[in-house]
């Protein structure tokens, strides 16, 4: 297949970049702009590891072709922190163990911070809601919404727009395994 | 021990930085010049002859750069020495779907893909043996025809201890219980890859996602014929492993030989799929369990028996039969013991090591047992427990040695937490709570090679700016024990864990660790480096005692200072004392080492499974809601404690333990590794139903601090023991709320439903060969085998087994 020639806004900063239209946002993202923080556990939108945002939206990069996506703003972990300054969500990621093998931790990052954007008060079920696309098999979650409770406090501090509705995820994946019932 | 200054502390581990920053590197996120891109070729056959290979046409096909099959590495290989029955890619015959049979290194990974569907293999099918009874009694189909022994038996183990028959003989009730514990998967997020690049000086380094890379280095020696001065292997951070990635695998090995051979790096990373198919997972077990108690629940024997389903390969496969039986005795009084263990091949994924390596099963089927001695005798389940406990500072009846042993305050714990003595058989029908308690080894007392040398060696460094290096062999696998090695290092020389560089699992740089495996790295690494910093310590102390003018035993450490023990306003800043250090005693870097004493096991054949310096305890409550109409069970809650001697991170700690207690639950609820002719029905992250944040119950995790005396600053392990009370405290809790005993896992709701509708007062199997006539099962799975192979050839190209 021929490669085609694509502008993509990454973090604030534009990429021309080629790459083979049949190939996805994860692969291009990881193979051709170098992100390699973005991670893949499937590459069939079952384990939310690719998680980015996209306009500020969680999405499955490896579900979605960066055709689709040219003018849209693409947020991936590596444009998480502010300059120097990391977000709250990473310090209190950090602080509460709730990364601990790590590869989940840039998708949970992103869905948290998508909840965090549209709701900053979430409650745990709120919570668990938002990352239920993206598995953890390392913390049993519990770790993970300490630190999202610890950031929301201190990203209230610092206001910024409210009153937007939470964002849904887009695809299959947001769901129960197991039978749980959405409260 | 003086206070601690950086040992209990809520500190952030030292690597979490690059997690949050995307900037760590896994195995997959590598990229080098020139690099190739490699695919395994995988059998679609779960039982198969090998009659010819042909690559000619992949190699024809353009970006196509080099191919290999199992001829070009036929040597043996397998992570246990004494057991090896693999090849890096099949050489004759196929054992199960999914087994990699040819590699293909390519420009691009699609082209790789598509080159697959170019290696003409030519099969000849054999019947599969897909159940551990026809793996039993089928003298006629052999998986490994060269095994020795009979039928499809892969290992056999007979063991007893004290007197059994005069035990039995003197109790006054024997109860009899049969149970299955069904295989899991570890499902690690991260799927294993590796890159090979193989240099112009003749040597050849490995990054790899792997928890073993002191054994792996070993391996590849072996299979690819080269000396082992001449490998480097180095394990990248794992994105979760929980023993997925401590056997040697196929695409280690191809990426060698392929970089080899094209003088190109060469990478590759499996797909999901593959992952599910490469497994070593956690052994479906049938279990028999027979106890006699006196009257006042004392136990007077034991007769336990295990049938492990092994898949088709060795694996780490001794090792489990052999724990299936080891450790029933170090929680309670067990005076007379006998244990019978049975592992079979069948034509399955390799089962191996999952987080509490082949005692997570016994527990289950022990810790279910006592419920019911408990409920027969009238006693509440946890005082039982207690009365019944295996005291520290012992001998077990086959010779393992305890010592600090929680077990009793991990109860108590637990039954404060959640008012359990005045809840259990009070709740209203539907609710439920049940206990169970557990053990689990720190560090295995023996290598899995015969060697004298230390299971664990460090060096520490400290540089002239005060800065610290710690290196070690030991895989950062998210466990944490990068965190673990600083936070000795740290509290040993005074400074703080962010002043530590952690250099692990680079076989070149570091000293060997055996790997993170059997829940070692704190205990024995932990001592290494605790070692290597106290010698360095001392030099310090002595060059800060002659500037301040008091003896070296008057200098403490602490808070990046050297100070006087009597006058802490006189002192000296770290870097300045290692100044003075370096100007006295030349270099600063030392070693240390770790090896467990002898004489902490039997001596009997066999005894070599089981010993660890020290034991972890662990007890569990569970509360359920039982819907009577649906069959669904809600864990509302798992409250765990548990015994690791010494938190050397709290947080680190807690993570294990609820990270153990959501793995137990997935295990205990839905988790299955269910086949249909070979065919894995759930190969995939949807399908095979992990808990996801919705379904994850409120796990409550209670650290218990023993303080062992051998362990570094009294520290035990975490990362396995507590999953293994999780799975028996659902079951017992599940049976106390609708009076079914679950005899086997997971516990779904339609086997919920079918025994509520049925009235059943118990759901599990009633002994061996009971669970369908055999034949019929084989004629059933012949069936299905024949369709979908006439399916198959109906289908143009391609099969879910090249993914």
């Amino acid at each position: 297949m021929t490669k085609r020639l694509l502008a993509l806004r990454v973090n604030g900063e534009t990429h021309t970049v080629a790459a083979e239209p049949h190939h996805t946002l994860l692969e291009v993202l990881r193979e051709e702009l170098g992100l390699t923080g973005t991670k893949h556990g499937c590459e069939l939108g079952e384990c939310g590891a690719c998680t980015v945002l996209i306009d500020g939206r969680p999405v499955l990069s490896c579900l979605t072709l960066p055709l689709e996506i040219e003018g849209a703003e693409v947020t991936t972990v590596e444009g998480l922190a502010n300059g120097p300054e990391l977000h709250p969500l990473q310090v209190a990621f950090a602080e509460e163990a709730a990364a601990q093998c790590g590869y989940c931790t840039p998708g949970m990052l992103l869905a948290a911070k998508a909840l965090l954007d549209a709701n900053p008060a979430p409650s745990r079920e709120d919570m668990a809601r938002a990352i239920a696309g993206n598995l953890c098999r390392c913390t049993g979650y519990t770790a993970i919404y300490e630190a999202i409770e610890k950031a929301a406090v201190v990203m209230r501090d610092v206001p910024r727009g409210a009153g937007a509705e939470p964002p849904r995820r887009e695809g299959a994946s947001n769901s129960s395994r197991m039978g749980a019932k959405l409260p | 021990m003086s206070e601690l200054s950086v040992i209990g502390k809520r500190l952030p581990k030292v690597n979490v930085w690059q997690h949050l920053t995307g900037t760590a590197r896994y195995a997959d996120d590598i990229q080098l010049p020139r690099m190739l891109y490699g695919r395994l070729l995988r059998s679609p056959h779960a039982h198969a002859r090998i009659r010819g290979i042909d690559t000619t046409r992949a190699l024809a096909h353009p970006g196509v750069v080099a191919v290999c099959t199992g001829a070009d590495m036929p040597e043996r290989m397998g992570i246990m020495p004494s057991t090896q029955d693999e090849t890096a890619l099949a050489v004759g015959k196929v054992r199960y779907v999914g087994e990699p049979v040819a590699a293909v290194a390519a420009l691009d990974e699609d082209t790789a893909y598509e080159a697959l569907a170019l290696i003409d293999v030519d099969y000849e099918p054999l019947e599969p043996i897909l159940g551990i009874e026809e793996a039993l009694t089928r003298e006629d189909v052999r998986i490994h025809e060269d095994s020795g022994r009979p039928a499809n038996v892969f290992k056999e183990v007979h063991l007893e201890f004290g007197d059994v028959e005069g035990g039995f003989a003197a109790a006054d009730r024997v109860r009899d219980d049969w149970y299955f514990f069904e295989g899991s998967t570890h499902a690690a997020i991260e799927t294993h890859s590796a890159v090979a690049s193989y240099e112009g000086d003749g040597k050849l380094t490995l990054w790899t996602s792997t928890q073993v890379p002191h054994y792996l280095h070993r391996e590849l020696e072996k299979v690819l014929g080269m000396p082992r001065s001449l490998i480097r292997v180095v394990a990248t951070p794992n994105g979760g492993a929980f023993g997925g990635k401590s056997d040697p695998f196929a695409h280690e090995f191809a990426a060698c030989w392929l970089s080899m051979r094209t003088k190109r790096p060469v990478k590759f990373t499996l797909d999901r799929e593959e992952v599910f198919y490469a497994h070593r997972g956690r052994h479906p077990v049938l279990m028999h369990l027979r106890s006699g108690v006196k009257s006042d629940g004392e136990i007077t024997a034991v007769h336990f028996q295990s049938y492990l389903d092994g898949g088709a390969y060795a694996s780490y496969g001794i090792a489990t039969t052999y724990y299936t039986g080891a450790l029933m005795t170090v929680t309670y009084r067990v005076p007379a013991y006998k244990f019978d263990g049975v592992r079979v091949y069948t034509n399955k994924p390799p089962c191996g090591p999952k987080r509490g390596h082949g005692t997570t099963q016994p527990r289950y089927a022990l810790e279910c047992h006592l419920d019911k001695i408990a409920e027969e005798l009238g006693l509440d389940p946890i005082a039982y427990r207690q009365r019944i406990l295996q005291p520290p500072d012992s001998r077990t009846v086959n010779g393992l040695r305890v010592t600090s042993m929680g077990l009793g305050q991990c109860l108590d714990e637990v039954r404060r937490a959640t008012g359990f003595s005045e809840r259990h058989g009070q709740l209203p029908r539907g609710k439920g709570i049940g206990a169970a308690g557990s053990a689990y080894i720190s560090g295995a007392g023996l290598p899995i090679y015969w060697n004298e040398m230390p299971h664990s060696g460090a060096s520490v460094k400290i540089d002239r700016g005060g800065g610290v290096t710690v290196y070690c062999g030991t895989a950062e696998i998210g466990q944490g024990s990068d965190m673990v090695l600083a936070s000795v290092a740290a509290e040993q020389l005074g400074v703080l864990p962010e002043d530590v560089h952690v250099v692990s699992g680079d076989t070149s740089l570091a000293p060997v660790d055996l790997g993170s495996y059997s829940s070692r790295v704190t205990f024995m690494a932990g001592n290494a480096v605790r070692q290597a910093a106290g010698r360095l310590r001392a030099l310090l102390a002595e060059a800060a005692g002659e500037r301040l003018g008091v003896p070296a035993d008057r200098i403490g450490l602490a808070q990046r200072r050297a100070y006087d023990l009597a006058d802490p306003s006189r002192s000296l800043a770290f870097a300045e004392a290692a100044v003075l250090a370096e100007s006295k005693h030349g270099t600063l870097m030392a070693a240390g080492s770790y090896k467990p004493p002898k004489g902490i096991g039997g001596d009997y054949k066999g005894a070599g499974v089981g010993p660890s310096p020290a034991y972890s305890y662990q007890a569990a409550v569970a509360e359920v809601t039982v819907d009577l109409e649906t069959g669904g069970v809600t864990v509302e809650r798992i409250t765990t404690a548990h015994d690791c001697g010494r938190a050397i991170n709290p947080p680190g700690v807690e993570g294990q333990i609820e990270g153990s207690a959501y793995m137990g639950y997935g295990e205990a609820m839905a988790e299955e590794q269910v086949f249909r002719g070979g065919l894995h029905k759930k190969p995939s992250l949807l399908e095979y139903r992990l808990p996801t944040s919705l379904d994850t119950p409120e796990l409550r995790a209670i650290v218990v601090e023993t303080v062992d005396a051998e362990g570094p600053f009294g520290a035990k392990e975490a990362g396995e023991g507590p999953i293994n009370p999780v799975i028996p405290a659902i079951a017992n809790a599940v049976y106390d709320a609708i009076r079914v005993r679950f005899d086997e896992t997971p516990i779904t709701p339609a086997k919920v439903l079918d025994a509520l509708q049925k009235g059943k007062a118990r759901v599990g199997p009633d002994g061996l060969g009971t669970r369908g006539d055999p034949k019929a099962a084989l004629r059933r799975l012949g069936a299905t085998t024949a369709a979908r192979e006439k399916k198959r050839a109906a289908e143009p190209a391609g099969s879910p087994g090249e993914g």
